[in-house]
């Protein structure tokens, strides 16, 4: 299968602080791939090095074959980028931010696209309310809506769910799942592990600084011992009772 | 991908059109103070000031433009820092657009609104009294030298918006830019000034400024201090746009 990312020895320093010490993975076109790492381990370092906003030290790193160094226009063409904090305009409404990402990316029939995809993630009734006054999870649903514009091949989704209710944050990932039944290639930061496990076809840990373990939840599961069989009592975690109690709300 | 530079600005300058046309509040904030200041001194300390013009409105009113325009583009930095602090311009860097379209957009757009409070603040200085001979082609010219300087002083406040690491910090650099007419002969002539104040006051940019405008609206030749006002926009244009890009490329790194 074809890789659309390849990063080899990739090295990032600040100040005296070496957060990048040479790391190696490959992502594949199609797949979801989780980037695993407690807080300040350089997940989102990584993600701008790929998505060129931030110059690496040294290694290799190719973005849909292009090198991000030297043909990062190419780059830019491939990709998009949600980041860790909703970067929606405020004062425009759902729909003019729409219309101005689809009109910067030089597309025909820009209010079409805008309109589609709003219906898609279900924000056309309050499309042209100002986004000051949207939800977290709506600001969340409309800043994904925009990185979709132009149907770019890969998607870079940084922390996508940290700060969002539990609702909100089983929205994103149907969202995210979505995306890959329609062949983009994720690339997903988290410091959830569960977020990982229910996305990701790939996870990879990164721990000071380098990549020390990368495959599927199978091939990683491996690298423990055998399973044990113990008997314990489920009981509900508080979010299935939060779930369950709204779910019947709703229903009423 | 630079060709669609032009298209891109002109994305980026409705956009911030945008948010000028939905907060007016900000054009009446910055009008508001050259506007009592233009009260205060006309009304209160006018009469005791001696210009050698009858109509102190006349002689007034270009400072009062500068001042307008020095609070105005304060507004520029904390829409830049604003962009930058949420991430807007790393989601624009991430496209393939012209990226100098962004830092233009809104410098253009700053234009546009500084224009619109020179237009406020006219309308109340001729109730006031103001009155002038000038024709269409010096009106031209006050126009073009009021676009220079707020061009000008836009790009720095580029500078101040792209590396400011709070709001307050972002805004807070037009505060010697307002108070810089008050030491020119903006208000009063400058003869009677202590030596060493008087040095900087005639050769800082506002005076220039002040004086080559003040002669365009009352119909009399404007002699070398043109060529001073020019300079110093154009200088300062220079200057400060070579730094802001440098500060925005930066950022972008």
């Amino acid at each position: 299968m074809e890789n659309v990312i390849e990063a080899k020895g990739l090295r990032k320093s600040f100040k005296n602080t070496e957060v990048l010490k040479g790391v190696d993975f490959e992502v594949k076109r199609g797949e979801i791939f989780a980037l695993l790492g407690s807080n300040g381990a350089g997940k989102t370092t990584i993600v701008r090095i790929l998505s060129t906003l931030l110059k690496k030290d040294g290694g290799t790193v190719t973005v849909n074959g292009f090198d991000v160094a030297s043909k990062p226009e190419n780059v830019r063409h491939a990709i998009s980028l949600t980041g860790q904090f909703a970067a929606v305009d405020e004062i425009l409404t759902g729909r003019e931010n729409m219309i101005m990402i689809a009109k910067l990316r030089h597309l025909k029939n820009p209010r079409q696209i805008a309109d589609d995809l709003l219906n898609r993630f279900r924000l056309t009734d309050a499309a042209n309310r100002k986004v000051s006054t949207y939800s977290g999870g709506m600001r969340r649903r409309l800043d994904i809506a925009m990185s979709l514009i132009g149907n770019p091949q890969l998607i870079f989704l940084d922390e996508p769910t940290t700060g969002l209710d539990p609702e909100a944050r089983m929205e994103a990932w149907k969202i995210v799942k979505e995306l890959a039944d329609c062949g983009t290639t994720v690339f997903l930061t988290t410091q959830y592990l569960e977020e990982a496990e229910q996305l990701a076809d790939r996870i990879a840990i990164l721990h000071e600084g380098r990549i020390i373990a990368v495959g599927s939840l199978a091939e990683l599961k491996k690298l423990f011992p055998q399973a044990k069989v113990e008997y314990v009592e489920k009981q509900p975690t508080l979010e299935d009772i939060f779930l369950a109690i709204i779910g019947k709300k709703e229903a009423m | 991908m630079e060709t669609h530079f032009f298209s891109d600005m002109g994305v980026m300058l409705g956009r911030s059109m945008r948010h000028i046309l939905r907060s007016m509040d900000t054009i009446f904030t910055v009008c508001i103070t050259p506007i009592a200041m233009m009260l205060l001194f006309v009304y209160v300390f006018g009469g005791a000031i001696q210009t050698g013009t009858d109509n102190y409105v006349n002689y007034l009113l270009p400072g009062i433009l500068l001042i307008a325009i020095a609070s105005g583009i304060s507004y520029t930095a904390y829409r830049l820092f604003l962009d930058k602090q949420r991430g807007i311009i790393e989601r624009f860097h991430t496209m393939p657009i012209a990226r100098s379209s962004v830092l233009w957009g809104h410098v253009l757009t700053s234009v546009v609104s500084n224009l619109i409070s020179v237009a406020v603040i006219l309308l109340v200085a001729l109730v006031m009294g103001f009155n002038s001979s000038a024709g269409i082609l010096s009106w031209l010219a006050v126009a073009g030298i009021l676009v220079l300087f707020t061009l000008a002083l836009t790009w720095v406040a580029a500078i101040a918006g792209l590396s400011a690491k709070t709001v307050e910090g972002a805004s807070a650099f037009s505060y010697p830019l307002i108070f810089l007419p008050f030491i020119s002969s903006a208000f009063v002539p400058t003869e009677t000034m202590p030596s060493a104040v008087r040095v900087f006051a005639e050769n800082q940019p506002v005076t220039s400024i002040v004086e080559t405008i003040r002669s365009l609206l009352s119909s009399q030749p404007v002699g070398h201090d043109i060529w001073v006002a020019l300079a110093w926009c154009v200088g300062i244009m220079i200057v400060a746009y070579l730094f802001a890009v440098h500060a925005y490329n930066r950022k972008a790194a």
